[in-house]
């Protein structure tokens, strides 16, 4: 039998549902004492001193800053602009300042309470437009984390010949991961045994990378190891670097092992949220309604420090254009500082903003137009042999305009449209259903995957079983469960003849992040080619035939262990032929492959109470080869629900450049009674180079309901919506506005 | 210090515990059942729900010396050897994505399957509205607990 394919239960299932899976606040190290973080409160200053108020016995406490440092004072990721703990100068709120660490949680937060830091406060720039004009230069030479510029065929022509010019500008808040476990670690630290920590995370080698660099030391004196992980969505991307830095220096000084975990608060003002965006869109149509220009401006919201903004910008850069072709495109991106918090990774990394604007202003051109939503769509969605914005010409088998089709059935499209239109007139509630098409590529854009060059291996262990070693992380979507099925196949071998290693630095090779919805994609393939070679080596050794039975295998293994000893696979990443991409350009094979999908929102408004509710949502997808389909479905329903938050719920409110509503008490997530029935349908077109013939599909779900709402929104109200949260307050002033 | 008595998933435990403790803290730090979780601090996640004397309470927002002599159960008090009919539910259904609302969820659904044994869809989403979940959208949570009202 094969295991792909089918429903395997969860891995580790079992160990979660007895409430026996150890997450890091569920263990304790033999001495262990405590450590929090003090930060700034201002956005922008030059820290002058530390003031430490009596009322407690200071001498007690462990405290650090920049000066403990042993090694470098910055944060390891892309650029080095961001410090562990500002030395002079405060860049943005919560900035971290001071380390303490203690045996006693109570005690430290007296402490907390009588540091007293003495800053000389500087202008602050806390929005998009004050970092474009350069009221203050906060980052750089002009405020511009980095920029890109994609430009194909002749624009200016393209809109002087146009029959039809439409143009729109879109906007985006920031959105919180919201994991449930916050941010924590334990961290121990010595001269002579080096830096060991253990926390949630997605990306063991990220931390790995970044506390080399912090105590100078070399690589194998460093080991991180992941536990147990609550949820991530990219908020356990580069932000563990950060915690665990802190708390190894309090390790360092202390030398005591230290635990930091932070509260939901802390975790909600001072970590990573999606970028704000601002996206104007202009297109040129010809006279029957196909694109000859797409002239695209893209802005995010970088924070105060560069951390992931360049390539989240790429991503959103990347997919800016949607599935749509047009003979001549210019797409101007950036990232610019204000003195906010980094912004970082979140579940579709600059994706959903650009996607969000595409999606809304196809609405807004097929109204101003005349013409159907879908028409219009139909008629500039790309084709086979035809190039996608980033000039990345379309190969593969694309069946993006039957999943349309299939959808639109599924859901009544067209008559709920038109019965919608007649009730809405004499009902204050007024229902509407939209639509959005998209797609999402998957993998590390561009040369990103060849450069990272991802390690796997599978061994054979003394107890018979064959255990799969890589440093990705279960974070919750199943990692462990599809690395043992598509294992399992490769070796013609049983789902539970397999275990997955802890991800542990000193043990697992490094297969990359925990991100970009590469790990079923690229790492399941990398497990399934160290699979073969493990094979493969039996065979060599003449233990083993092709043709095997599971019980064949097996006991060659035992029998090659005891001959010759260690029994281990390995494979390395290798770029799948004919993709292309020029960095200098920025265009080409962007991803080695794209799921293609369609998502129909319908929704009710009140226009007395301006509550919108989503009623009922399809979710229609083509993704390759579904490896687990009840996984699968859960990752597509999960990520929906997180896109229903972000086009409604889920807004941030910015206070002099800080989070003002950092509790899970007014930062509004879905709860079971927001969140409609949610169709799921997948459509299988196995990816040759895809683990299994899969194709990503992590990020995939957060693309498309915030443009499919708000299009249903709009299809009841009939004004023109262009931002999200589309919260009942804004919607109540935009109703006003058209009023008035 | 006071002294405090717990009979905790059919077991008496007798601890010292500082007068402002959490129930939660003295479950997780005290008793080491660390299968209760804390997500908020705030009686909004319900990440720490347990059963007291009957009653679906979150325990982080209970002081412990009101649970003095009081009967509690979490998510350890669930099963035994086997996993109980709802363990197993949302194993098979897919109820359980990073695991780390789930003992909170199981202690909700527990309770509202004591005071209803076969609930539909809307007291489920209604019995589980004070525990939310990041990963899984709850559809595959609701069916879980629904299946296992099929079995049971």
């Amino acid at each position: 039998m094969t295991w792909v394919g089918k429903s395997a239960l969860r891995k580790e299932g079992e160990k979660k549902l007895r409430g026996e899976a150890k997450y890091i606040d569920d263990i304790s190290l033999p001495n262990m004492i405590y450590g929090i973080t003090i930060r700034s409160p201002i956005a922008r200053g030059l820290l002058k001193k530390i003031e430490y108020l009596p009322g407690i016995d200071w001498k007690s406490i462990i405290k650090v800053t920049a000066k403990d440092i042993p090694g470098k004072n910055y944060v390891a990721l892309i650029e080095k602009d961001q410090p562990y703990l500002a030395e002079e100068r405060i860049n943005h709120p919560e900035e971290p300042v001071l380390l303490l660490a203690h045996p006693d949680k109570n005690l430290l937060e007296k402490a907390r309470k009588l540091v007293k830091l003495h800053i000389e406060p500087l202008p602050a720039i806390y929005r998009l437009e004050d970092a474009l004009n350069r009221t203050e230069i906060i980052w750089g030479q002009d405020n511009v984390l980095k920029s890109y510029a994609i430009d194909r065929g002749d624009i200016e022509k393209a809109f002087k010949s146009a029959a039809h010019v439409i143009e729109g500008t879109y906007f985006t808040g920031a959105q919180e991961q919201l994991y449930i476990e916050t941010n924590g670690v334990i961290a121990t630290a010595s001269k002579k045994e080096g830096i060991a920590v253990w926390g949630s995370m997605q990306c063991p080698y990220y931390v790995h990378k970044a506390l080399v660099p912090l105590f100078g030391l070399p690589p194998e004196k460093v080991r991180v190891i992941q536990m147990e992980t609550g949820g991530g969505f990219g908020g356990k991307e580069e932000y563990p670097s950060v915690i665990s830095g802190h708390a190894a220096l309090l390790a360092w000084k202390s030398k005591r092992p230290v635990k930091m975990i932070y509260d939901r608060m802390e975790d909600m003002v001072a970590t990573t949220k999606r970028h704000p965006s601002k996206t104007q869109i202009r297109t040129a149509f010809d006279k029957n309604y196909k694109l000859l220009g797409l002239d695209i401006d893209f802005t995010i919201d970088g924070g105060a420090y560069a951390t992931l903004s360049s390539v989240v910008l790429s991503r959103g850069t990347l997919h800016a254009s949607g599935p749509y072709f047009s003979p001549s495109i210019r797409i101007h991106s950036r990232a610019v500082a204000t003195n906010t918090p980094p912004h970082g990774a979140f579940r579709g990394f600059g994706a959903p903003q650009s996607l969000f604007a595409i999606e809304k202003h196809m609405d807004l051109c097929a109204n101003q137009l005349e013409l159907d939503p879908v028409v219009l769509r139909k008629n500039n969605l790309v084709k086979h042999g035809q190039t996608l914005g980033c000039g990345q010409v379309v190969k593969e088998n694309l069946k993006l305009e039957t999943v349309l089709d299939k959808a639109l059935i599924a859901s009544d499209f067209h008559k709920k449209r038109k019965a919608f239109a007649k009730k809405n007139k004499s009902n204050p509630i007024k229902k509407g259903i939209g639509l959005a098409v998209f797609m999402h590529g998957a993998g590390f854009t561009g040369s990103g995957e060849t450069f990272l060059a991802s390690i796997a291996a599978v061994k054979a262990t003394a107890e018979g079983k064959i255990q799969v070693l890589t440093s990705n992380t279960e974070i919750g979507q199943g990692t462990n469960t599809v690395f043992s099925q598509m294992a399992a196949d490769a070796l013609q071998i049983d789902f539970t003849d397999i275990e997955i290693a802890q991800p542990d630095t000193a043990f697992v090779p490094n297969s990359g992040p925990t991100v970009a919805s590469r790990t079923t994609m690229i790492v399941g393939k990398l497990v399934e080619l160290a699979a073969l070679d493990l094979k493969q080596k039996l065979i060599s050794a003449q233990l083993l035939k092709e043709k095997h039975t599971r019980k064949d295998f097996l006991s060659a293994c035992k029998k090659y262990l005891k001959k010759l000893g260690e029994l281990k696979g390995f494979s390395q990443y290798k770029a799948p032929p004919n993709v292309v991409w020029d960095d200098q350009k920025y265009q080409g094979d962007a991803y080695g492959t794209y799921a293609w999908a369609t998502y129909i929102a319908e929704t009710t408004t009140d226009t007395r109470t301006f509550e919108t509710k989503v009623e009922k949502f399809w979710a229609f997808q083509e993704v390759g080869k579904v490896i687990n389909p009840n996984l699968a479905r859960g990752q597509i329903i999960g990520g929906v629900a997180q896109g229903i938050g972000y086009a409604l719920y889920e807004d941030v409110v910015w206070k002099d450049g800080k989070m003002a509503n950092n509790k899970m008490s007014n930062y509004i997530m879905p709860t079971t009674l927001d969140i409609p029935e949610i169709e799921v349908e997948f459509m299988e077109l196995p990816y040759e180079f895809g683990g299994g013939g899969s194709k990503g599909i992590g990020e995939l779900p957060l693309d498309g309901p915030a443009p499919a709402i708000l299009n249903a929104m709009e299809n009841a109200l009939g004004l023109e919506l262009n931002q999200i949260p589309m919260t009942p307050e804004r919607l109540l002033n935009r109703l006003e506005q058209t009023r008035s | 210090m006071k002294k405090l008595k717990l009979l905790v998933n059919s077991k008496t435990f007798t601890v010292d515990c500082h007068p402002f403790a959490r129930l939660l803290d003295v479950l997780r730090e005290e008793l080491k059942l660390t299968g209760t979780k804390e997500g908020c601090g705030e009686g909004e996640c319900g990440a720490c729900s347990v059963i007291m004397d009957g009653k679906l309470v979150n325990s982080c927002l209970v002081p412990a010396l009101q649970a003095h002599n009081k009967k509690i159960l979490t998510v350890e008090g669930l099963s035994n050897k086997s996993m109980s009919p709802l363990q197993k539910a949302f194993i098979q259904c897919g109820g359980a994505q990073c695991g780390i609302c789930t003992p909170g969820m199981l202690i909700a659904a527990h309770a509202m399957k004591t005071r209803k044994k076969n609930p539909s869809k809307e007291d489920i989403r209604e019995g589980l509205s004070g525990n939310l979940c990041r990963c899984t959208g709850y559809s595959q949570i609701i069916e879980s607990v629904q299946k296992c009202g099929e079995r049971s």
